[in-house]
Formats: C-alpha cells, structure tokens, sequence
C-alpha cells in the first residue's frame, strides 16, 4: 500500500499558520507517506510558497477562487473532497478552522474521522484524548476508505524548512460552491503579546482575579516575561479575558514551555489544555486546590501579592 | 410549521471521575452518574428561548442510543422540549451513524434549524454537526456564542481561535454550541411530572434504515501518563529562584 496525505492549509490569506507545519509532522508519522498540502485562496502564491518550504513535503496543491476570501467549511469542504480523489488520509489541524472543516469534509466523503490525533502508530492506528485527556484511546480504521483527521496542535513541533521547496501546482477544481453561508465580519481583540498557542511561556488567570482590571497585573507581568495571557473557562464568563483567551477542553489546548496558573482551581476541563507544558507553576490562596496535584512549583498564597512581587524580582 | 430540532446525547457527567478498566477495555460506566451533554442542555436552551421568543413554534429533542437513554430525553422534556424521539441503537454509533439518523429525522420534521453541541464530552469528537450539515448539503455555524435567528436567515457570532466571528446562514441551517451561548435553566418538579404526558417516540435506528456500522475500532484505552507531583515554594523568591535555576527565567 502506498499512502499519500493530504494536508489542509490553514492560512490568512497571506500568511501560512503555524498549524500547517504540526500537520505535516504529524503526517510523517504515517511511514512513507507522500504527504501535500492544499492551499485554498483567491490568491495562493505566498501562502503555497512558504507551505512548500517546509521539510516533509512533497507537493503543494494550490486552489485558487474568489470565494476562499474567508474560510467557511461549506465552501471549502466540496474543494478539498474533489482534491482528495488520490489520497488515502486528509488531515487538518485541530484549531477552530480545521475542526470546524475536516468533519464536513469528512461527512461529505462518508469517511470516519479520528479528531485529535496525538500520535500515530500506524497508517490506520491513532492515539487520541477522549473524556477531556482522562483517557487515551487507540483506533484502528478499517483502511478500505479514506481516513480523515484533525492533528492536536500540543503534541507534534513545526515542521523545519526544507533543503529545497516543493513543487506548487495550480489546481482547478469542479465543485459547486454554495452561497448559503455569508461571512459577515471578525473581531480580534489586537495584541502585542505573544499568541498564546505558539508561546513559550504562558501566565493565565481564573475568576480569583475579580474583574477585567484584575487581570492587568498578570499583563504587566506577561509583558516583562514576553509570555502570552490565557484565562480559566471562570474568568471569561465572567468577562474578565475575551473568549478566544481560554485555556482548556472548550479552548485552546497548549504546550508551552513554562505555564503559571494564578488564581486558577484546576479543573479536569482546564488541566487537558495544559498537560502536555514542560514546566506548570501554581500560585493559589487555596493549599487543596487540585492544580497543586499538577503543578511542578507550587505557591500558597493572595496572588494581588505574590504576582507583584514576582514582577520586582525580575 | 417552524420547529427546531435538538440533538442530545447521553454522556458521563463531567463531574464524574473518569477511571479506565483495568483490561483496557473501555473507562468504568457502571454505577456512574450518566446526564446530558452539557452542549446540548445548552442547545436545548436556546432552542427553547428561540420558542419563548416566538421565532419557533416547537423544539423537538432527538437522541441515538440505547432505551434507557429515555431518562435523559424525559429531562429534556421536563426542560420544555414539546417532544422527543428516541432513535435506538446499542453499542458504539459514531458521529457519522448519528448525523444519518439526525438527517432521517430532519427529513420527516423539516425544521428550520437544528441545534447540536459543538462536541460530546465523551469522545470528544466535536464532528456529529458539521457531518449533519454536509450530508443534508445545508449550512453550518459552530461554536455559536450568539445567535440572531430571522425569518429566512440566522446570524451567528461564533468563538473562533481568533476571537469572534459572525456568519449569516440561510435557513434550514445547523448550528453547534459553545459554552457562553446562554446558561441552561433548572428543571423545577412540577414540570417533571407534566413531562411525562409529553410524547416519546421511538424508532429502531435500522428501521430508518441507517446502517450503524463502525468504521473506527477501539483497540485500547489507556489512563493518560501522570505529571510527577512537584515541590511546593515558600515565597515569590524562592520560586524565582527555582524558575531561574530551571532556566526558565
Ligand atoms: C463542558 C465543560 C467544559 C469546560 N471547559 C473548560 C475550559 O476549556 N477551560 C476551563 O478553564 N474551564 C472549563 N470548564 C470549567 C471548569 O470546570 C471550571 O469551572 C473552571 O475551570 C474554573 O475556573 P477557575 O479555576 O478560574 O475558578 P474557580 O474554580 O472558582 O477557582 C478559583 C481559584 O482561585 C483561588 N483564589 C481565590 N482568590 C485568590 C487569591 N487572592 N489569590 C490566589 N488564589 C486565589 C481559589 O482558591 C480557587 O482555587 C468547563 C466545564 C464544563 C462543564
Ligand atoms: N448519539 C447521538 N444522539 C443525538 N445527538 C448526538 C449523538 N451524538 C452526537 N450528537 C450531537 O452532536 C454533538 C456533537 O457530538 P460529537 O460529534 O460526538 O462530539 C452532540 O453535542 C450532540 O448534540
């Protein structure tokens, strides 16, 4: 059997995410896959650039068409179906694009999915987190269809860059697209801080912190430490961090190289987004708290002290 | 009639400690608390505010799944849902046997919208909408944290890696849920009781003529590796020290 992997660009028009590269490291676990990448856009040629600079590939599938301005599954998804005729697994990351496409991909093709995939250990057997990463389950697919499946971002590194860049194809492809779903508009709060998905160090604040303004010291902290701010599920209900700030089974899900929990109890729900970090550091008022079971450096104490503290120490 | 069909599912609940069996066979069930997934009680509630608001004129509940998950839909019921039909089906049904019967069910309902979780917090799969949606070639909004429904229309802000972005979908559409969409009420006795006059179909998944076959294998489960426990630090400084150490800092 000769396996070949699809994998879907994410990208903003211009600039290739960094998820793509996870994907295709993922990817090479699938043994001696020739692995692509689809590159869907109204125009393609700097994101397929830079997707076939990364090591692993072997051939970038551009897709160029006005109605890829935004990255809406119901137009996407009939694309990569009729890109995928030749692959036996089609792969996207799990972010919000990918997870919010590759199953309608999958549904069209009538295909199972694996979602998260964390490690692979076969070209049909995966390991993926279920019950919010308190269990890990292995699955076999059958092999006699395509596989389709969303890669967890935490578990693989980037990609590097290759010795010499892929070939770019241009793609035509014949897919009706619909006109039922309309992009409307996006807001992202701007920020100068790191993302808090690629970050090395990551502080983040739970509902102790008490109000948007609360948060201002982890900030101020954060940006002496060039570290991102992420928040427990508490903190943005409450509206003291926006939603797109959220760490855990419901967010994003991280693998930083040092993580500080301030304020945050930790809940099953929020550990599975920070398990795979190297180092877990815990400040909280509260010595029975269950992030204390978890974190490698734990500290008992009023946060609206120690954080301070911590700032003038560095 | 404009009805909007919730699909539910029965789920561990997430209060429950989660244990793998010993032989790898599965994670213990017996003897645990089993509820709604949190998703779809949320599902459920915006269907019926949708209701109270008079954007709709009936929610249905659906679920896939064994007899027993009668209790959940009588929950569902106690919550307002005029009915529920129960599809059923023992043993696994993957996201893509579920969303083929949710769309045998869309067929003979026509509702204008159908509102599912955006995942099931057992398997986490996060697909079963997105695969409903492809199948009944209609579209998708996921992750709604708000949700506008027009006559002809939805407008839909969604809870993207990004932040928040909004779609408009023409109607009949799927939409799958976030966790700030709205909070789900509280089911009160009374309701309880008048829950049980409230009609309860059931149907052999087979019998709509959906073929439950399972295309992923569970080879094994396995607990998840335990992080060492740490050390606990008296004071800022000797964790700043330590982090240093670490070179960290
Ligand atoms: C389906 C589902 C999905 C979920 N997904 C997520 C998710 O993705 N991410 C997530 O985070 N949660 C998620 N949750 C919620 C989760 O269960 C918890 O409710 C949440 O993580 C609690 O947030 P918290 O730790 O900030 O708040 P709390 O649990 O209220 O903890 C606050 C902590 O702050 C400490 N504290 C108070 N004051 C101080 C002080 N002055 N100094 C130091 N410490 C102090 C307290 O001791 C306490 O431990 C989900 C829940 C469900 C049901
Ligand atoms: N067996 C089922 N019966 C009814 N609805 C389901 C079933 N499985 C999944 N769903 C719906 O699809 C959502 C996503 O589930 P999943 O794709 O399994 O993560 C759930 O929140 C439910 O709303």
């Amino acid at each position: 059997m000769s396996w070949k992997v699809l994998i879907v660009a994410e990208h903003d028009g211009a600039k290739l995410n960094v998820s793509t590269a996870k994907c295709v490291t993922c990817a090479l676990g699938v043994a001696g896959a020739e692995i692509s990448v689809a590159v869907c856009a109204v125009d393609a040629a700097a994101v397929a650039a830079q997707a076939a600079r990364l090591s692993g590939v072997s051939g970038v599938l551009a897709v160029e068409n006005p109605a890829n301005q935004h990255a809406l599954a119901a137009v996407l998804a009939p694309q990569l179906v009729a890109l995928s005729g030749p692959f036996t697994h089609v792969f996207g990351p799990s972010t919000t694009f990918g997870k919010d496409l590759m199953a309608r991909v999958a549904g069209l093709l009538g295909a199972a999915q694996v979602s998260d995939i964390m490690a692979i250990e076969s070209p049909t057997r995966f390991r993926r987190p279920i019950y919010a990463g308190n269990a890990i389950l292995t699955v076999e697919a059958a092999g006699d269809g395509k596989i389709v499946g969303t890669v967890r971002m935490a578990s693989f590194e980037a990609a590097g860059p290759a010795a010499t860049p892929a070939p770019v194809e241009k793609v035509a492809v014949s897919a009706q697209l619909p006109a039922h779903t309309r992009f409307v508009s996006v807001s992202a709060a701007r920020s100068d801080r790191p993302d808090l998905q690629t970050a090395a160090r990551v502080i983040s604040g739970g509902r102790a912190l008490g109000s948007a303004e609360g948060f201002k010291i982890l900030y101020s902290l954060a940006g002496k430490l060039g570290a991102a701010v992420g928040a427990s599920r508490a903190a943005v209900d409450a509206g003291y961090a926006p939603n797109e700030m959220q760490v855990g089974q419901t967010g994003k899900i991280i693998a930083p190289e040092l993580y500080v929990a301030v304020g945050i109890s930790g809940a099953i729900q929020h550990l599975t987004g920070i398990k795979d970090a190297r180092t877990i550091v815990a400040i909280n008022k509260d010595a029975e708290a269950p992030i204390f079971e978890v974190a490698d450096f734990g500290l008992v104490g009023d946060l609206f002290q120690i954080i301070p503290e911590i700032e003038r120490l560095i | 009639m404009r009805r909007i069909l919730v699909g539910i599912k029965r789920v561990v609940d997430y209060n429950v400690r989660i244990r793998v069996k010993p032989d790898g066979s599965g994670v213990v069930t017996d003897g645990v608390k089993l509820s709604i997934n949190p998703f779809d009680e949320i599902a459920l509630e915006e269907a019926l505010r949708i209701k109270e608001r008079g954007g709709a004129e009936e929610v249905v509940v659906a679920t896939v799944g064994p007899a027993d998950c009668q209790q959940q839909l009588r929950t569902a019921l106690a919550m307002g849902a005029d009915r529920a039909v129960l599809v059923q089906a023992d043993g696994v049904v993957e996201p893509l046997a579920a969303a083929r019967a949710l769309l045998k069910l869309v067929e003979r309902e026509q509702p204008l919208l159908v509102i599912l979780g955006k995942q099931a917090i057992d398997d986490d799969n996060g697909q079963t909408g997105q695969v409903l949606a492809a199948l009944w070639n209609r579209p998708q909004a996921t992750y709604a944290s708000k949700l506008e429904l027009g006559p002809s229309s939805a407008r839909v802000t969604r809870e993207v890696d990004a932040g928040l972005e909004t779609l408009e979908v023409d109607l009949p559409a799927v939409v799958t849920t976030d966790l700030r969409l709205n909070e789900p009420r509280y089911v009160k006795l009374p309701d309880i009781m008048k829950a049980k006059k409230k009609p309860l179909d059931t149907v052999a998944l087979a019998a709509l003529g959906v073929e439950q076959r399972q295309q992923l294998k569970l080879v094994r489960f396995e607990p998840p590796p335990q992080r060492q426990k740490g050390i606990r630090v008296k004071d800022a400084a000797e964790l700043v020290e330590a982090l240093r150490k670490k070179g960290l800092l």
